[in-house]
């Protein structure tokens, strides 16, 4: 417990820099973003260090671990620690943030600089947040950084996004707000079923009770609720596309990429470690609706005309895939979505932040806007592709490793199942390619000549997500060894095992 | 070093299964630098691509020169490998750890064996000359960087389609040489139709990849493992079911990748890629890639004759098919399109055949692919004489102009009607052979299928050979027809060579069958229903009643500019047999219906019922102010309430 507590040091960077930025003098207004994008550097410097002295070969189920009592008299721990899953979307979510802030370096014209420390602020204290929720090993904790990060995303969409932003913030608080009740009620719930005593919240204490059927189903599902709707899946979803469309790019893909990952991640954390029987009890149904997500949010993606919400509807079917293999439990389909979080959350970033690059150059975000472009910005447009083929899972990027693992081992399990989802890549080719052709082929457009290709800026931008993709595609094994060791750990401890092949000779592959 | 095969699957040793070398060796020396094979063609593709514009006056050199320092590479291994003896020729090199997930394991490597190397030397040599052809071809394009690394990005992901030792790194070379694909198809995509072009084909191939991302997961499923090893090994103890079920996925796969029916669609838009891309892509390598995903997974095929079946059943009508519709078409280019597709359909009808098949799929593959891009190159250079026109009805006597290109041409056409001794008589013929044995009715109707296709083979293409070069001149007022350069015409004159050498070279020989032999095993002595030389003299006749009736309607008679309406089959043929009217109607237009209700029903139905919002927030703006401002103060009154109540609650349970 003496050691040097990094994820509190990794958590409390960004917040102090949010300080600084609300704190500085006019005179210095102008270097807001220069510190801030310094704080969010020092921040990832911070995780890269703390991931550094995480073992995958250790024994003990979280890591790093820091627990100091909060509020005893209410069984409220400050209790921080990490396993391989945790550990890996605290580090997407520290590299995304840097990538998202440079993004968004001239998201505001000149004369409303004055703004810019605020908007860079939330974004920061946005970080804290997420770093927060993903390493809260303490119930409550967890639910206080839940509910907390909707105020900055609310505050980023609300007051600098697009002509219909207090729409969407409030459609976003709305459904959020009404997850999160339900939550609450569960939290308390839970609590009440537990040991209690001082640290009664903990994670530890409450993993393994005893619960009624009865009363583990009422549990289950308002956790799960809450996460359905953060994740989000059909039929919650709705909030998501208007919210990404109103957004800055940025700030769209700070909340799909890395804030709905609490729902999925949360569903691991909690549905399936603290209520694995009424999982199992749910499974048919979740599974049907992670089906649904996948197709309705692909065959939604296509029918778009905003790009905005098109990216916001793959995502939907992404995040299907992460529920799918979720639920399908074994441990492939588990090292899949655990791993498919991190690659979409990269792939989404790269959607979302070079169409944004296209909609700063266009004045618009409406597709048939576009048209030929690739003979007005080439590069960008293979820019472009790229991103675009990492969203359709090709093999050889990251995101196809993920998306396999979670089809292999449904498949392993439901066949049907595996079937339908498969089919999806046709429609993800569909949107994708749609979309690409849309904008960027036909003949080059009149009106857009003279628009500059991509800036410097923005090829630090890009370079990162593009370098992460094809590592991740080609040697994966980096993240995979970091998240398998907990993939094993809780589906142990939730006693499931893997469905054995058919013909035993799985050995001779290891080799 | 040395594994044994048998030990590892499990096997009783010493009870090698049919057609596997018996041994796996690592490889040594020159063979473990085979990674260079991928990485060189990669590297050039990296070059061009991230070099931008510097590169644009060497890139098109250094591009051509990485693929033909893979030739180089690919012949030292095959070098290697002739140096062994044949039960010894599979090498793997291990390259890493790639993907260690749960259950899941699997290194990465590549497989060095007779099969994987004929493909490598094909592919290379090819390709080389394709990079060679294009320096001349593409000289006055704007984007020639871009072309040549896409060329090279293609080679890479070709090779590692053919050197990965797992199926799931076979998929990634599979849609690797997708996406090349896709972006020459797209080449010149400010052209609309093209970017559909580009779009339809990546789309029909994402249809075959779902048949290669299931074979995989049903191979794990099953055998826990998807590497070649593993599952050769363990397909003695696999039920039949299992084993058709993941044959019939690999088929589905086949057919996207080789544009076979009902998957064929694409291949006649992918056209309209740049001609070199046609050759090489569309012709000599990429689309024959099913017939060798069915070849290397013979033993998955040989337990499952159903699956087998079907694979003789789709070749049989894609080669029908293919030569019906190229007979119609006046588009040069199209009409060597069709005419790919029926010569795959012969491949693949060889590879479902089983053992007494599989050496002749690949030795037809190979000759194809010179023929093939010999023709095609051909076809370029008849188009960069003519001012990129396409139309053969516009073309005729182009012998009198383009001397090499029409010997060039012409040997090609010799090769692919299988007049001997040039190449097409050695592999196709023994396709006719092969599909004529067997009992029942088998060899009968997939054998006159073959020997039927043979016939009208022989007639589109010498249609094609006599209206291009033969017969009077109908070319446009403003056509001045020259011949092309020495870039373009050195590499026509080299697959000359080998289509009219090539058959000659590994067919009376049966160096090809002796090579192979260590993967496929040998195919015991078979008869065909019909005699042998008797099916040889009636396939000659096919095939001469073929060029006759041509040589009537396209040399000896005058060939009309404009086509004539022609008969009903004229017509369908034209129309590719309504194979996109039928795709429009079943899949295209109920889907775009689909997608327009289920987004009309989004905004309406499910947003609506999703808590009443939009009533709630339907007002003017200033109320929408005033509901938002109320909202995110009651917001933050909620997160405190919330917290109040779970402590309050735990108070009072306490």
């Amino acid at each position: 417990m003496n050691q040097f507590p990094w994820l509190t040091v990794i958590g409390l960077i960004p917040l102090v820099g949010a300080v600084v930025l609300w704190l500085l003098p006019a005179s210095l207004a102008d270097r807001a973003k220069h510190i801030a994008l310094g704080a969010s550097l020092v921040t990832l410097v911070f995780a890269v260090a703390a991931a550094l002295q995480f073992s995958t070969s250790s024994t003990s189920k979280f890591q790093l671990v820091e627990e100091h009592s909060w509020i005893p008299q209410f069984g409220v721990s400050y209790a921080l620690g990490v396993d391989g899953i945790a550990l890996s979307l605290i580090l997407m979510s520290v590299i995304l943030v840097p990538v998202c802030l440079l993004a968004a370096w001239n998201d505001l014209p000149a004369e409303e600089a004055h703004r810019e420390r605020h908007y860079f602020a939330l974004m920061l204290v946005l970080e804290t947040f997420m770093v927060g929720v993903f390493a809260a090993t303490d119930v409550f904790l967890f639910y206080v950084f839940f509910e907390a990060m909707l105020v900055p995303v609310y505050f980023l969409i609300g007051q600098f996004g697009g002509p219909r932003r207090q729409y969407a913030a409030v459609k976003f608080l709305l459904f959020s707000l009404a997850g999160g009740l339900i939550m609450l009620a569960a939290v308390i719930g839970l609590y009440v079923q537990g040991p209690g005593g001082a640290d009664g919240f903990l994670l530890s204490k409450l993993a393994g009770i005893q619960l009624a059927p009865g009363t583990e189903k009422w549990l289950f599902l308002g956790f799960f609720i809450a996460f359905a709707v953060k994740a989000p899946m059909v039929p919650v979803h709705t909030w998501l596309p208007d919210a990404a469309a109103e957004s800055r790019p940025a700030t769209a893909t700070l909340l799909v990429g890395v804030l709905d990952k609490v729902g999925t991640y949360g569903m691991i954390r909690f549905c399936l470690e603290l209520f694995p029987g009424a999982s199992q009890w749910a499974t048919p149904v979740v599974i049907t609706l992670a089906l649904v997500s996948i197709l309705y949010g692909a065959l939604l993606a296509i029918g778009q005309t905003d790009l905005m919400r098109l990216i916001a509807f793959t995502s939907i079917s992404h995040f299907g895939f992460i529920v799918l293999g979720i639920f399908a439990m074994t441990s492939t389909s588990w090292a899949g979505s655990s791993f498919y979080m991190i690659n979409h959350g990269f792939s989404t970033a790269g959607l979302f932040l070079v169409a944004g690059m296209f909609i700063s150059r266009r004045g618009s975000k409406r597709i048939p806007d576009f048209g030929g472009w690739q003979r007005v910005t080439p590069a960008l447009a293979g820019v472009w592709l790229l991103v675009g083929l990492s969203g359709l899972a090709l093999p050889g990027l990251g995101s196809f490793i993920s998306e396999f693992l979670v089809l292999a081992g449904t498949f392993q399990r439901y066949q049907v199942v595996g079937v339908i989802a498969t089919t999806s890549i046709i429609l993800a080719a569909l949107y994708i390619l749609l979309m690409y052709q849309r904008t960027m082929t036909g003949p080059k457009p009149e009106s857009a000549a003279g628009t500059p290709d991509i800036s410097y800026r923005e090829k630090w931008v890009v370079g990162p997500l593009i370098a992460l993709f094809l590592i991740l595609g080609f040697y994966p094994k980096p993240v995979l060894d970091m998240v398998t060791p907990a993939v094993t750990t809780i589906l142990t401890s939730i006693h499931v095992t893997d469905p054995a092949p058919a013909v035993g000779a799985a050995e001779g592959s290891t080799k | 070093m040395s594994v044994s095969l048998t030990t590892m699957a499990g096997l009783p040793a010493g009870m090698p299964f049919a057609g596997e070398a018996s041994t796996v060796h690592a490889a040594t020396g020159f063979a473990s630098a085979a990674w260079l094979l991928v990485a060189l063609p990669l590297l050039g593709a990296a070059v061009l691509l991230l070099g931008g514009h510097r590169t644009d006056k060497w890139g098109p050199l250094f591009a051509t020169a990485m693929s033909w320092a893979a030739f180089v590479v690919g012949l030292g291994v095959f070098i290697t490998l002739l140096g062994l003896s044949s039960e010894e020729r599979a090498l793997t090199v291990h390259l890493f750890n790639w993907v260690p997930a749960g259950q899941f394991q699997l290194e990465a490597g590549m497989l060095l064996d007779p099969l994987s190397i004929a493909f490598v030397l094909l592919v290379t040599f090819v390709g080389s000359l394709i990079h060679v052809y294009s320096l001349g071809y593409m000289e006055h394009d704007p984007d020639k960087r871009r072309f040549f690394a896409y060329l090279n990005l293609f080679v890479a992901a070709m090779l590692l389609l053919v050197l990965a030792n797992s199926y799931l790194l076979v998929y990634v070379g599979w849609e690797g040489v997708g996406l090349a694909s896709y972006l020459l198809i797209g080449f010149w995509n400010w052209n609309p139709p093209y970017a559909s072009a580009a779009n339809k084909a990546f789309v029909a191939n994402r249809v075959g990849d779902v048949g290669m991302g299931l074979a995989i997961m049903a191979m794990f499923w099953q055998f826990g493992a998807v590497d070649f090893q593993t599952v050769n090994g363990a397909v003695a103890e696999a039920n039949e079911g299992a084993l058709t079920v993941i044959g019939l996925f690999l088929l589905l796969a086949a057919c996207g990748k080789s544009a076979q029916f009902p998957l064929q669609s694409w291949l006649g838009d992918a056209m309209a890629g740049p001609t070199p891309v046609s050759a090489l892509i569309h012709a000599a390598t990429m689309v024959t890639a099913g017939v060798y995903l069915v070849v290397r997974s013979h033993a998955i095929f040989d337990g499952a004759p159903n699956a087998q079946l079907a694979v003789v059943i789709v070749g049989a009508i894609t080669l029908v098919y293919g030569a019906i519709v190229g007979c119609a078409k006046d588009d040069i280019k199209k009409a060597l399109a069709a005419s790919t597709m029926s010569q795959i359909g012969y491949m693949m009808l060889a590879a479902g055949l089983g053992p007494v098949g599989y050496a002749f799929a690949i030795f037809h593959l190979l000759t194809h692919g010179f023929f093939k891009a010999g023709m095609f190159l051909g076809a370029g250079s008849v188009m960069h004489g003519m001012n990129d026109k396409v139309d053969m009805r516009g073309f005729g006597n182009l012998s009198s102009v383009m001397k090499i290109t029409w010997v060039t041409f012409g040997l090609g056409w010799l090769a692919i009607l299988g007049v001997p001794p040039f190449a097409g008589f050695w592999s196709k013929d023994k396709i006719i052979e092969a599909a004529f044995v067997g009992e029942g009715w088998r060899p009968w109707v997939f054998g006159l299928a073959a020997l039927i296709g043979a016939g009208i083979t022989a007639f589109y293409m010498s249609r094609l050979f006599f209206m291009t070069f033969q017969g009077e001149k109908r070319w446009p007022k403003d056509a001045h027809p020259h011949e092309s350069p020495r870039t373009m015409t050195i590499p026509m004159m080299v697959l000359a060579v080998g289509s009219a050498s090539l058959g000659l070279i590994l067919g009376p020989t049966n160096g090809i069958l002796h090579w192979l032999e260590p993967v496929v095993g040998a195919a015991e002595e078979e008869h065909p229903v019909i005699p042998v030389p008797a099916l040889m003299a009636i396939t000659l006749l096919v095939v001469a009643a073929g060029v006759a009736l041509a040589w009537m309607r396209y040399w000896r008679d005058k060939v009309p500019t404009t086509a004539p309406v022609g008969s009903l089959l004229t017509r369908a043929a034209r129309a590719d047999l309504y194979q996109d009217q039928v795709n429009e109607g079943v899949f295209m237009r109920p889907g775009i219906h689909l997608t327009r209700a289920l987004v009309f029903l989004d905004k309406r139905g499910i947003d609506g019922a999703a808590g009443g919002l939009a009533a709630l927030i339907g007002g003017t703006s200033s109320r929408l102010r005033r509901v938002q401002n109320g909202l995110a103060r009651s917001y933050a009154l909620t997160m405190l309430i919330g917290v109040v109540v779970i402590l309050g609650a735990v108070w009072v349970v306490q």
